[in-house]
């Protein structure tokens, strides 16, 4: 009979041999040519460039960086509302957030850039393509990170905010200066996920017909593959994508053992 | 000197820190405070004891507003902090308190801890701010902890810690609500001390605790509550020896 520890050995070299397997099956079966022609056409990749950087990728960070911004203050806001004494305040809250979530993000852009121009002729969103996006990204952001950050503020415990009442402070004042740093620093992993979902969101901005030079990843990609009928392109982009999310859940993750270190 | 019962009829009061006249508290259908009267007078320190649910610590938190009395009304120097008018926050900033479980803030330094109401309360200049938090914290031993953040202090020095950002707004009386109860035994003794050192300048301290020998020393009066009821209080040194009333011994056999 074996010893269990021989027994889990025996297991673990299994789990490594079927792992083994399917690499081999797939390298093997694959058609490398055939895939790379398709996916990594290096004259296609260096058409890419600079324009893939300089359009594609600062767009979308610029995009989402606004909509974000302006999503968390929203957040903030309506999550400040939702904890409010003042009914009307957390029934106007409630519905903004329940409105804003339960949309898809792409009706939100419709209703944004054709509906309000419909609606009301004679204004303007300001800023023109970058007021839209930043709304519509914001609006749908900060609905969502609104609970998030409720939630946040929610799990400090109530003796902080005695403590700071003890001290003279408003209600108000013990907010900002020591309640909501505290839930930021609780909610800064489902912070980070909105970000990045922020970020491929921001590729719906396609619906409001930009020219080149607001061309963002996503629109980028897929101009490239259409004239060039070849999926290199879409590859491209797709990594620039991981070029924005990567180092930011590396920034958070430093951030996180940061603020561990301090609690 | 020996502390004078706090009930004469009639008594002038105005010099009082705290009077606390008919209080009444409920949460929800639950009466825990049933008509206090109770004062401490400059000065003083008086201790509060009795067992856990006597109300005690409501008490306590209702002389700062914490907890909203449901009748009754209580004057801070003359100022009633339970008129409606009242500018409370104002108040708060003359009356330190003291917590259980200590409520340092986790996110600034102790320093920190110590400026900010300074700063964004009182409107002190940073540098008067960090020159007092440090003449405060030197006050209570922690001086060469100013720049830690409070997850590294031990119970005793996170308490002493925040006994020093209380003192360093400078209020005119101190409330502590069982500062030692969450405190490892060997930590007790150092947080009791500074509670003497600032009892032997002359605050006026309001102290719920459980330390019957703090209260023989330093207090000045002793009131002893049970079911929302004041039930006995004097000269510590003689309810703690010859208790009166049949509450009052049935507690002290248990706790001494």
């Amino acid at each position: 009979m074996a010893s269990p520890r021989q027994r889990a050995a025996r297991w673990r070299y299994v789990q490594y041999a079927v792992l083994v397997v399917i690499l081999l099956a797939i390298i093997l079966v694959a058609d490398w040519d055939q895939i790379q022609r398709a996916f990594w056409d290096w004259e296609l990749v260096k058409e890419q460039f600079p324009d893939v950087i300089t359009i594609a990728l600062k767009n979308t960070i610029i995009y989402t960086a606004c909509g974000f911004t302006f999503g968390l203050l929203l957040g903030l806001v309506l999550a400040l509302m939702r904890l409010s004494s003042v009914g009307p305040y957390r029934w106007i809250a409630t519905g903004i957030i329940e409105l804003f979530r339960g949309l898809p993000a792409l009706v939100v852009f419709i209703a944004l850039s054709v509906g309000f121009n419909l609606a009301f002729p004679r204004y303007e969103i300001p800023f023109g393509n970058l007021g839209v996006v930043t709304l519509a990204l914001g609006l749908v952001g900060g609905a969502y990170m609104a609970e998030t950050i409720r939630a946040g503020i929610q799990a400090v415990p109530k003796g902080q905010m005695e403590a700071a009442r003890s001290l003279g402070m408003s209600h108000g004042r013990a907010m900002i200066s020591v309640v909501v740093p505290q839930a930021f620093r609780i909610i800064l992993p489902p912070l980070t996920n909105e970000l990045i979902l922020l970020t491929k969101d921001s590729s719906l901005v396609y619906i409001l017909g930009l020219s080149l030079s607001g061309y963002e990843l996503t629109k980028f990609g897929r101009e490239g593959m259409n004239s060039a009928s070849n999926l290199t392109p879409i590859i491209v982009i797709g990594l620039c994508y991981l070029l924005i999310t990567v180092p930011l859940s590396i920034v958070v993750r430093r951030m996180e053992s940061r603020a561990e270190r301090a609690r | 000197m020996t502390a004078e019962t706090t009930h004469r009829a009639g008594a002038d009061r105005s010099g009082a820190a705290i009077d606390v006249q008919d209080l009444h508290k409920y949460f929800g259908d639950n009466e825990v405070l049933k008509g206090i009267d109770f004062h401490v007078g400059n000065g003083q320190v008086v201790c509060v004891i009795g067992p856990s649910g006597s109300g005690k610590s409501t008490l306590l938190r209702c002389v700062n507003m914490l907890e909203t009395p449901t009748s009754g009304k209580i004057f801070v120097e003359g100022e009633e902090i339970t008129d409606p008018d009242a500018d409370v926050d104002k108040l708060r900033a003359r009356i330190g308190m003291v917590f259980q479980q200590f409520n340092l803030f986790p996110h600034m330094t102790v320093l920190r801890n110590l400026t900010i109401a300074q700063e964004k309360v009182k409107g002190r200049k940073k540098d008067e701010a960090v020159e007092i938090a440090r003449a405060t914290l030197a006050k209570v031993g922690l001086s060469e902890k100013e720049s830690a953040y409070p997850a590294h202090l031990s119970g005793g020095q996170s308490q002493r810690a925040a006994i020093a950002r209380a003192l360093s707004m400078s209020p005119d009386m101190m409330l502590f609500d069982e500062p030692t109860s969450a405190l490892d035994p060997e930590l007790v003794g150092d947080v009791l001390a500074v509670m003497k050192d600032l009892a032997a300048e002359g605050m006026t301290m309001m102290v719920v605790t459980h330390e019957m020998g703090f209260a023989r020393e330093v207090g000045d009066n002793l009131v002893f509550m049970d079911g929302g009821v004041i039930v006995e209080e004097g000269d510590p040194r003689v309810v703690l020896a010859d208790p009166q009333h049949e509450r009052t011994q049935l507690f002290l056999s248990k706790v001494l």
